[in-house]
């Protein structure tokens, strides 16, 4: 009755053998395929260092006065733009300046780079059952996967620094804009798309006059919640050697300094909360026109 | 009738439309006699239009009515292929609209038809104006021309200084002013009008017809109307037909159909019409013999109209007289109350 009380697996053989063919298998694709796959992203490099750069070696008074007008033209509220200007200058007060700004970057990069693969394929979904039901399976797995395995193929496919960073964060960070930006073209009303049908709308206009401006609040809610993915992963990013918050954070768990810990950790939440309200009230102005409903 | 002709006539014929996974498997066995409960049961697929045969004439109002579930705005989707049907033929002018192709369809549309919906169906990211403008702008009309067009129409309608108000903030009859004007902008010859009425509050719905049988005096468009309201079909129509489970019960002109209703189901329908308001002298009128008695009514006048005209000059005859004045017919008094009154049963008139 032993088979019972032990689960009967694979022989350890056998599992030890398929394990290594697989690992063998990978690793020789990445020797193969390494370099094209590290020279096609070097402009995603090109990008990243240079945003990196601008943020980092910009005069600080300009960089804060940047965030509060770009949080002014998103938002029109003084509340959330005094909010970005105290929560900088506190970052820089405590010291993180140079770390905050490297992560600023990494999640603006990734962000990015999630809406200009995400919508498209959102759209792809949108429109097309059998899309849908190939990829949301792709995206329950995408979302479900412990994020520190992520990092592995792409350390091996591509070492360790920026770029892999920058592809794990990406990676990790694209299901919400791709499932929100499906929803959204889903949800159109079905009866303001007829009407554009019988006025004699082409494919295109469907999608420029009708689906998109209609799902863009929807669209917008998945851009909030890549954004705030992208910054959780930047911290497990720093794993792999990405610069910024998490290394202190990683730092601070691997020798137990707390206070290093807190602040680190309480600055993430305060570029957090700058990058959740800004998008959000941008996203709430949107539906302007949702608003003054006649009495 | 003959300025009516002017537009373009639009003509269905033999058509069918099943609803299901596997329609053309059906329509021989349906062509064949299969009813609907049939086809329903024993094959899951639903008979939406059965052998449908209007003649709708260009330039008039053609009013398709019939209760919800009739399948008549399954049939208003047909004339400008929002549904493709399973049989049959729908031609419009001399086109066959169900050949057309892909981008034929699409020219079709843009320039040939224009629509009204329901739930008025407005963009509600866009302010009225730019709603309006919609059908000209995917035409690439230039922006200018566009919103000429569209302030004009608008105007027209009675929505001046609302252009650039959203959809949102405006009431349910607005918002169906804002579709009409977008409809009307298009300047397509036909206009389909899907329950275009039936979501407003009764003073505003008779208020919007009213625009609609004014603006069709000078625009002399080929309008289907679509309702589910009687009383709203006799006061538009020039032709009307019924519908029920998918099929043709009656057609004709709105006095054929309060004065011989083709069956029970339609008898019990005009039971409730107010008939003095419906049938013209033309229907009652005697042919004329010996001299014309009495004071002068035009053909075409209601009947409630000649009852007052009568009794107010206390007259019991009066003569009927076409457009040149020249007498056509004979009119008693007791005539034409009678026909006011008597309801017209299917059972008792037999």
């Amino acid at each position: 009755m032993d088979w019972l009380i032990k689960f009967p697996a694979m022989d350890t053989e056998r599992l030890t053998a398929l394990k290594k063919a697989i690992d063998l298998g990978f690793r020789d694709f990445t020797r193969a395929y390494g370099d094209v796959f590290e020279t096609a992203l070097y402009p995603v490099q090109y990008f990243m260092y240079r945003v990196e750069q601008l943020l980092t070696t910009s005069p600080w008074p300009l960089v804060i006065l940047a965030f509060a007008v770009i949080a002014w033209l998103a938002s029109r509220s003084w509340k959330i733009t005094l909010g970005v200007v105290i929560t900088l200058l506190l970052i820089g007060y405590f010291d993180m300046w140079e770390d905050t700004m490297k992560t600023v970057a990494m999640t603006v990069v990734a962000t990015i780079m999630a809406i200009i693969f995400g919508i498209p394929i959102g759209i792809l979904m949108g429109r097309s059952d059998r899309v849908q039901a190939i990829l949301n399976p792709i995206l329950d797995v995408m979302q479900t996967m412990p994020s520190f395995v992520y990092l592995i193929p792409v350390v091996m496919l591509l070492g360790i620094g920026r770029v892999p960073g920058l592809i794990a964060v990406m990676v990790y960070a694209i299901p919400p804009i791709i499932r929100l930006t499906n929803l959204g073209i889903r949800l159109v009303d079905k009866d303001v798309l007829e009407a554009a049908d019988a006025f004699g709308s082409s494919n295109w206009q469907r999608l420029k006059n009708v689906q998109m401006p209609l799902a863009l609040p929807t669209i917008m809610a998945g851009v909030n919640q890549t954004i705030m993915m992208a910054l959780a992963m930047v911290v497990v990013a720093s794993m792999i050697g990405v610069q910024g918050l998490g290394l202190p954070v990683l730092k601070a768990i691997a020798n137990q300094y707390f206070t290093l810990g807190i602040f680190n950790g309480l600055a993430i939440v305060g570029i957090a909360i700058i990058f959740d309200r800004t998008s959000q009230a941008y996203g709430k102005r949107l539906q302007k026109h949702l608003e003054v409903v006649h009495g | 009738m003959a300025e009516q002709e002017s537009g373009i006539g639009i003509n269905v014929r033999n058509l069918y439309k099943i609803f299901g996974a596997n329609p053309d498997a059906y329509i021989d066995a349906v062509k064949g006699g299969m009813t609907k409960a049939e086809l329903n049961e024993k094959h899951n697929h639903v008979l939406g239009l059965k052998d449908i045969n209007i003649d709708m004439p260009g330039g008039g109002i053609q009013v398709v009515m019939g209760l919800s579930g009739s399948g008549k705005s399954t049939l208003i989707r047909h004339i400008n292929r929002l549904i493709d049907p399973t049989a049959g033929e729908v031609i419009v002018g001399d086109e066959d609209v169900v050949k057309m192709n892909e981008a034929q369809l699409r020219e079709f549309r843009r320039h040939k038809t224009a629509m009204v919906f329901q739930k008025f169906a407005l963009l509600p990211h866009r302010t009225v104006l730019e709603n309006t403008v919609y059908g000209l702008e995917i035409q690439g009309v230039p922006r200018e021309e566009q919103e000429k067009q569209a302030r004009g129409w608008i105007s027209r309608v009675g929505l001046d200084g609302f252009e650039d108000n959203y959809p949102n903030q405006l009431s349910g009859g607005m918002q169906q002013r804002v579709g009409l004007a977008r409809a009307l902008t298009n300047d397509a010859p036909i206009l389909l009008m899907d329950e275009a009425f039936s979501a407003l509050d009764p003073l505003i719905r008779m208020d919007m017809q009213t625009v609609l049988l004014d603006l069709q005096k000078e625009i002399r468009k080929t309008i289907v109307f679509i309702t589910h309201d009687l009383d709203e079909a006799l006061r538009l129509g020039d032709r009307i037909a019924i519908l029920r489970d998918g099929e043709v019960v009656q057609q004709g002109t709105k006095q054929e159909i309060v004065l011989r209703p083709a069956d029970e189901y339609i008898s019990s329908f005009v039971r409730e019409v107010n008939r003095g308001r419906v049938i013209s002298v033309d229907m009652v009128m005697t042919p004329l013999s010996g001299e014309p008695q009495g004071m002068p009514v035009k053909l075409g006048t209601v009947l409630e109209v000649a009852a007052k005209k009568m009794t107010d000059s206390n007259v019991p005859m009066a003569h009927v007289t076409d457009a040149d004045g020249k007498p056509v017919g004979a009119l008693g008094i007791n005539e034409v109350i009678s026909a006011m009154v008597t309801p017209v049963d299917h059972e008792t008139a037999a």
